[in-house]
């Protein structure tokens, strides 16, 4: 209907022709070019979840400690004695692909200025990282950890955990999730609402560069081979000015009249304005000619678009300015006063006082009409081939999988991110979850971040499912009560039938599982488009980050074994197999067989064993059995605790029926160990809680040892678990 | 006693030293920001860890330029208590307070984890409460803390015995494998000829509570503490 654009202008600020004849018919005009490109951005998938919209609302996002669900820059859920926590997960795939240290560098200064506008001070980072194999993938991978702990290390914020695997797929697309959570009191939770006619914008932090520009509309494109060319879409990341900014902002809580704090991310201005106005039913005026620039000569389209890092917008109530501004010139920051809010419902954007674009604020946040796209169910996950399977030694299956790439030891890559700062650490990375106490308190927080690309390819209903689970029980392993979810969907390209697919098989998975665990979903991110050339799509890779509770950190559970002649028990036995395993994956080069199965009622029989049995100092340590089985989870108590464990053999009788006991994947199982004298109360616990709790051994020696079975020496363990990653 | 805790812009152990502060008796906390010349009526001033506007120079080259650092070489000059962590060694090696300078670690990479420093110096106010000898336990978390300085203020160092921390292993032995950065001498710490301004790149603000992992640097507020008590009754 329309002549005004072509096709190559509509592909450059990615939207489709019905998109377009949507916004000529909503506007009853044809837009100019600068709110072309504001539309393009803010109707990016990436903003405007146009294409997930529709499945999210599966996802469980209430309960009675949420004190902010989806919508805002972060979700917050109340910790108990005033405390709030805030924290929110966002991926940046694409450019670290591109330009792995920036992009990775400036995925951790956006999510952290996402907690820092509601208020909060930043405590924790994680993150989740996948990449094609090892070496071919270095360049990708210690781009990536330098730039996660280039940015962190200079903020002075605590990368307290994480994971990382490495398989085929991500090759050409590697995924980096970065995690930030965050502490406030309760009722000093702000929310990015830009209220009140006549307040004023300011624009504060970095000056406006050329830096990013369609960077949201890059995150919901394919990479192919122009993505070289898209590099300059790629953002650079001060981390030293973000510090500043962070400071600035705390201080700014003690100030009176702010109104909100926006953080500029993806779309840059343009989003931030519409959103921030759009929460609060508002409209603003914004005059570009007053935006601190960075470089000379650019047009109104370039500074509302730009990405550049480091920027927040803040509301003032006017009059107040003088002191607001005062405060960012002690941290050095500028503070612009770029307009003010309206309530007419348009954002207006001027250039020199002149009208440049006029767009109703609603149209932008919410317009993006909803794509419902062509779903095909895939066909199964190929069968395991058993047969073909000639068992070896255990033990050399064990030494293989502990120095495999995916689970092998992280200390090198932990290590080169400060997880100290801040007095807080009280369990370091390299168990299940981290655990940050809040100082002046007794809480304590357990954090991780988890996801398992391979069971969601095999069956993503199921991988969904279980990689809330599996996060659940990293927290419930250190003895703290899972509280609250943020999950990134990571997934291909929706516009394949069976991606779109495996998106909502996935989202479904993870909504029954919050959903029959209790534990709602108050913040996350959406990423589509994970496809490369010469690799295809990722695996679907749904993360989940979860935080959990301890009421006294100082009874918290870790996975190292403690003290020679301690008990060694399994809690929790089911169905086992070796299907989706890493042992048939890195032992036998099958990728194949349905994931093990997510069973409810064992898994909050097996969390409500732990948190009595933890609550009542029971126990030891504590570890998730997790991929690899429970031998892996075995090796791993020894070699965290420096000590051995003696089993008499186990009964496995039929064709791979050791193997199976010792690599089977099999859920809702946790390796614990404890003094003798618990043991009467322990056997109590598990019949009150109709959990089976079997007795494996004895902590003690220098080896792991099956009598009969398997015997490695911890020595040789550590070796292989230690090199995996250099 | 009062400990000043200076904040440049970048510097993120103050509020770690400050918690630490707080907790010792007979001790209270002031923070200084890095423009303001006035020491408040410190007893010893911590120039604490963290990156002072960025690093993006060289480590501490922009801080040591800030009105407070005129200040603090004014006190070093009367024989005030000045420690200097991490980045704050790094300041005190460029405005000259410490000879040597902190350059990129060996490795290349940053190092965040813990290392054992034996103590050379017990005889100082930073290190009374420790034993000549001792072994200590504490974490490191820098990518340039791998100290430098030529053969001959190498050589001073040694013959006046400034070197106060070396990295060790658990005995007290210093040996490579030991040194995490490739620190010249193994050097962790050391202290000015007059013996009142301390540099050292671990961090005993982190170890000063054993839920995280070690209490070894409580010895070092400790110490300094009762020295700067002892100096006021006299």
């Amino acid at each position: 209907m329309s002549l005004a654009v072509d096709e190559q202008q509509l592909r450059e600020v990615a939207l489709t022709q019905a998109e377009y004849d949507e916004i000529v018919d909503r506007l009853g005009r044809e837009p100019n070019l600068l709110e072309l490109g504001m539309l393009g951005v803010l109707w990016s998938e990436h903003c405007s979840y146009k294409t997930s919209r529709p499945l999210l609302r599966r996802l469980p996002t209430t309960g009675p400690k949420v004190l902010q669900g989806p919508g805002e820059n972060a979700g917050a859920v109340d910790v108990g004695e005033g405390w709030a926590v805030v924290f929110k997960v966002e991926s940046h795939n694409h450019p670290s692909a591109i330009e792995p240290y920036q992009g990775a560098a400036t995925g951790v200064g956006g999510i952290l200025r996402d907690v820092i506008a509601m208020g909060a001070r930043p405590v924790a980072l994680l993150d989740s990282l996948r990449f094609g194999p090892l070496p071919a993938s270095r360049r990708h991978f210690e781009g990536v950890v330098a730039g996660v702990g280039g940015y962190g290390n200079c903020m002075g914020i605590p990368t307290v955990g994480g994971e990382i695997y490495f398989e085929d797929c991500y090759a050409g697309n590697p995924l980096v999730n970065a995690m930030c959570v965050g502490l406030v009191r309760a009722d000093r939770l702000m929310r990015a609402r830009a209220e009140g006619t006549g307040n004023t914008l300011l624009l504060v932090g970095a000056q406006t560069g050329r830096d990013g520009i369609h960077g949201a509309s890059f995150a919901s494109l394919e990479l192919d081979a122009s993505a070289e060319e898209r590099r300059p879409a790629v953002q650079v990341g001060n981390p030293f000015l973000e510090k500043c900014l962070l400071e600035a902002c705390m201080e700014l809580q003690d100030l009176e009249g702010v109104v909100a704090v926006q953080d500029l991310g993806a779309a840059g201005l343009s989003s931030s304005v519409a959103e921030c106005a759009a929460r609060a039913g508002a409209g603003a005026r914004i005059d570009v000619a007053k935006v601190p620039r960075r470089e000379r000569g650019m047009t109104p389209y370039e500074v509302m678009l730009s990405e550049s890092q480091e920027r927040m917008l803040v509301v003032i109530e006017r009059g107040h300015e003088p002191a607001v501004r005062e405060l960012f010139a002690k941290w050095d920051l500028e503070a612009a006063d770029i307009g003010e809010v309206t309530d007419d419902g348009l954002l207006v954007v001027l250039e020199d006082g002149v009208a440049v674009a006029r767009l109703p604020v609603a149209l932008l946040t919410d317009g993006a009409p909803v794509r419902i796209l062509p779903s095909e169910r895939q066909a199964g996950p190929p069968r395991m081939d058993l047969a073909a399977i000639r068992p070896g030694e255990p033990g050399d299956a064990l030494l293989a999988l502990m120095g495999s790439a995916n689970l092998g030891s992280r200390r090198p890559v932990f290590r080169r991110y400060d997880h100290m700062v801040g007095d807080a650490t009280v369990l370091p990375p390299g168990g299940d979850a981290a655990v940050v106490r809040i100082n002046g308190s007794s809480l304590g927080l357990a954090l991780t971040i988890d996801g398992n690309g391979r069971y969601c390819e095999l069956d993503p209903y199921v991988g969904g499912q279980l990689a809330v689970a599996e996060a659940a029980r990293n927290v419930i392993a250190t003895g703290a009560r899972p509280l609250a979810v943020t999950d990134c969907l990571n997934f291909g390209s929706p516009e394949r039938p069976h991606v779109y697919w495996q998106l909502g098989e996935a989202v479904a998975g993870i909504a029954d599982a919050c959903q029959g665990l209790g534990i709602p979903v108050v913040s996350g991110n959406v990423s589509l488009y994970n496809e490369s050339e010469g690799f295809g799509s990722i695996y679907p890779t749904p993360v989940i980050g979860m935080v959990g509770v301890l009421a006294d950190y100082r009874k918290r559970l870790q996975a190292g074994l403690r003290a020679a002649g301690d008990f060694v028990l399994v809690v929790g036995d089911g169905p086992q197999d070796l299907a989706a395993s890493e042992y048939l994956k890195v032992i036998h080069g099958q990728v194949a067989g349905r994931p093990p199965h997510f069973d409810l009622a064992r898994e909050l029989a097996a969390r409500d064993f732990m948190l009595d049995a933890a609550r009542a100092g029971l126990l030891h340590s504590a570890h998730d059995v997790a991929e690899g089985g429970l031998l892996v989870a075995l090796a791993e108590c020894c070699l965290l605790g420096g000590l051995g464990a003696r089993c008499p053999g186990l009964r496995a009788d039929g064709e791979l029926a050791l193997e199976t006991a010792f690599f089977g994947e099999s859920q809702a199982r946790y390796l614990i160990s404890a003094g003798s004298r618990a043991m009467p109360e322990l056997q109590t616990l598990a019949r009150r809680h109709h959990l089976e709790l079997v007795l494996l051994g004895l902590v003690g020696g220098d080896r792991v040892e099956f009598e009969g079975q398997l015997k490695v020496g911890l020595a040789e363990l550590r070796e292989a678990w230690e090199n995996a990653l250099l | 006693m009062k400990f000043g805790i200076v904040v440049f812009p970048g510097t993120w152990s103050d509020r770690d030293c400050g918690l630490v502060v707080e907790q010792l008796e007979g001790a209270e906390v002031e923070y200084l920001w890095h423009k303001d010349a006035d020491l408040r009526g410190a007893d010893c001033v911590i120039l604490p860890g963290g990156f002072s506007y960025g690093d993006y120079l060289r480590t501490g080259a922009i801080a040591r330029f800030s009105p407070v650092m005129e200040s603090v070489g004014e006190f070093a000059e009367r024989g005030g208590l000045v420690w200097g962590i991490c980045n704050g060694f790094q300041i005190l090696c460029e405005s000259g307070l410490l000879p040597g300078a902190l350059i990129r670690n060996a490795g290349m990479e940053f190092r965040c984890e813990w290392v054992h420093l034996v103590c050379e110096r017990a005889d100082l106010p930073f290190t009374h409460y420790l034993q000549e000898h001792q072994v200590i336990r504490v974490p490191i978390s820098h990518g340039e803390g791998n100290f430098f300085a030529d053969p001959a203020t190498l050589s001073r160092l040694e013959q006046r015995g400034q070197v106060v921390f070396r990295y060790s292993d658990e005995r007290g032995y210093v040996l490579l494998d030991a040194n995490p950065n490739g620190s010249a001498h193994n050097i962790a710490g050391i202290v000015n000829e007059r013996g009142n301004v301390l540099g050292m790149m671990p961090h005993p603000e982190r170890c000063a509570d054993p839920q995280l992992g070690g209490s070894d640097g409580l010895l070092l507020f400790q110490s300094a503490v009762a020295a700067a008590v002892e100096a006021l009754a006299s």
